[in-house]
């Protein structure tokens, strides 16, 4: 499973605030837990606060000053996320995200080629977010049909369905689940799939169980990434036991202890 | 008409090396050893050579104990028949038949036996480190609480040497992982022919602090029948996982060859029906050997002279050596 870390994100008060202020600690701090609790990348987001590039290039710095984890690049503006590639020190970077809007993926696409960047493909197109599972489907491929073509490879494409608060539209979890199964027989190797996790239980009563539900089944319909909360120690051990079940590690009665240990071995080997 | 089929690109690329350990520690590196081993390494499976890269050849370790191996069958007594008195003599024997290192089997320790002290056994390692220059492996009785006694002697002894003590389980782990750290050795982890106690012996030794890249896998070794079959396979899923990025499985494996090899009636009974057991015992022990370089073995525990030599031959072949004009590691 890739984690993601969802945190330093401007629509939290605490770094919305830092962003406004200009103040490091708070950032900081919220990468270093992150990064110690085993995160592959770490999102970073202006959200609302701010529309000028040069912000994102003083938050991608600031994380980049705490720890050495990959950089997810998150804006909805293009504009933006080039501010945060152009602050990037040469650490691997994910795109964070284009949709299957032409537009958006002819300046996208050539993006992720100049910073050798991953890129996540938001299955969302000039219509809006899709209500069923065809148009998730057909946007999906239409996005990994053009990163392939500019010359990304699978391993380098996050696909991401759509994820919507159960709460007010209670149809669309099981849309998704029934995306991620398509998804996966795209192409062999299949590309990455992901999701804004916590987008699952917005609003509702129970969050955190919702959040590892449905993210264990996901991982069972293909699901292998997320934007989420890494610090949530139930989810990340929920995390570890479908990772047994679905094969993908290998049993010892300490499995969650070996889980954690990644994020251990993660932080030694991207040491300077 | 002419139809072109293509072959379909098999070759797989895998993520996580194994890990690379080396054994021993000359003068300039604070030991006295004149040659040291380095095994691990691999990106690929055993001798798939197409597909990646294999930097280390397995080694053969061979066996000496701190008493003589009275209950040796004869055909592998024979080599050493005048030599088991003294390990120090028995060791320089074992590297005249082209041992790479020497495993120091402290047989003579075991309460339900010699019962020999912690200082003798101290004394045995010292004897052997003195009388030849290979790194050393040295294996405890097997009786957990006389190892524990006596592996604060025998870690000091050998101290500044490099050398790859064990072994450490599930139920006994901790004295010895914390004089390995203490004294800068490797070690054995053993598991009872079981993946995930071998997964788990390794996380142990890494929370008591213990780092995951000094450590060598020792999934227990068969000589025989379903035996060989049951580590064979753990073997290969090891390594596999090992390869696609689990770290507390991407160890070196280590296999225990001789001692089980003349332990099965096949090898060793004298039943002239079966053949000479000189020619059986020592084809027995080479062939066992070669199985479990075919599963990833680095390093391979042996007894006889005979079925070192046919092993390191069969180590050449497969490592492309011959061709490429025989330079070792």
């Amino acid at each position: 499973m890739i984690l993601i870390g969802e945190r330093i994100n401007a629509s939290f008060r605490d770094i919305k605030q830092a962003v406004l202020e200009k103040d490091k600690r708070p950032v900081q701090e919220w990468a270093r837990r992150q990064a110690a609790a085993g995160a592959d990348y770490l999102d970073v987001n202006i959200g609302a606060v701010s529309k000028k590039p040069e912000d994102m290039a003083w938050l991608v710095e600031t994380v980049q000053e705490a720890v050495p984890t990959p950089i997810s690049v998150d804006s909805t503006t293009v504009e933006v996320i080039k501010g945060g590639l152009k602050a990037l020190d040469g650490r691997p970077v994910l795109i964070n995200s284009t949709t299957a809007d032409d537009r958006k993926l002819e300046q996208l696409l050539p993006l992720a080629v100049e910073y050798n960047a991953s890129l996540i493909g938001v299955a969302m197109d000039e219509r809006g977010s899709p209500q069923d599972v065809a148009r998730r489907v057909e946007n999906g491929a239409k996005i990994f049909a053009a990163a392939i073509e500019a010359g990304l490879t699978p391993e380098r494409i996050f696909l991401d369905p759509i994820l919507m608060p159960i709460k007010f539209m209670q149809a669309q979890a099981k849309n998704v689940l029934e995306t991620i199964q398509q998804y996966t027989m795209l192409s062999d190797p299949p590309p990455h799939i992901s999701v804004g996790l916590s987008n699952i239980c917005s609003k509702a009563a129970e969050r955190s169980l919702i959040t590892r539900t449905f993210l264990v089944m996901a991982m069972a319909f293909g699901l292998d990434a997320a934007v989420c909360n890494v610090l949530d120690d139930e989810l990340i051990n929920a995390i570890a036991t479908a990772e047994l079940i679905l094969n993908k590690e290998i049993y010892s009665d300490s499995y969650l202890q070996a889980f954690k240990m990644r994020a251990a071995r993660l932080n030694l080997e991207r040491r300077p | 008409m002419e139809v072109k089929i293509q072959i379909p690109e098999v070759k797989q690329q895998w993520p996580n090396p194994i890990n690379t350990i080396k054994i021993g520690a000359t003068k300039e590196e604070g030991g006295t050893r004149t040659s040291t081993v380095t095994v691990g390494g691999e990106t690929t499976l055993p001798f798939y050579h197409f597909e990646g890269k294999i930097p280390h050849p397995p080694v053969v370790a061979m066996e000496v104990w701190d008493i003589p191996g009275e209950d040796w069958p004869e055909a592998v007594k024979e080599p050493f028949a005048e030599v088991m008195h003294d390990p120090g003599e028995w060791a320089k024997r074992c590297v005249e038949y082209g041992a790479d290192l020497i495993c120091l089997r402290l047989k003579g320790c075991d309460p339900n036996g010699a019962n020999k002290s912690p200082e003798e056994a101290a004394k045995a390692a010292r004897r052997v480190l003195e009388s030849v220059g290979v790194p050393l492996i040295i294996w405890g009785c097997g009786n957990d609480e006389k190892d524990n006694e006596v592996f604060p002697l025998v870690a000091e002894a050998v101290a500044g040497e490099n050398c790859l003590l064990g072994t450490i389980t599930e139920d006994n782990y901790k004295t010895l992982t914390a004089l390995c750290t203490a004294y800068k050795h490797k070690l054995i982890a053993e598991s009872p022919v079981d993946i995930n106690i071998a997964k788990q012996v390794n996380i142990l030794a890494f929370d008591a602090g213990f780092k995951l890249e000094d450590i060598v896998i020792f999934p227990s070794s068969g000589a025989l029948g379903y035996g060989i079959e049951y580590v064979y396979s753990i073997m290969e899923r090891t390594r596999i996982a090992g390869l696609k990025g689990d770290k507390a499985m991407a160890m070196p494996i280590l296999c225990d060859i001789g001692i089980e090899v003349w332990g099965v009636k096949e090898a060793k009974a004298e039943l002239p029906e079966w053949g000479d057991p000189r020619k059986r015992g020592p084809l027995w022990e080479a062939t066992t050997a070669y199985v479990y370089l075919l599963a990833g073995a680095d390093i391979l525990i042996m007894r006889h002279p005979e079925a070192v030599r046919a092993t390191k031959e069969a180590i050449r072949r497969l490592m492309g050596l011959d061709r490429m004009g025989g330079e070792g590691q």
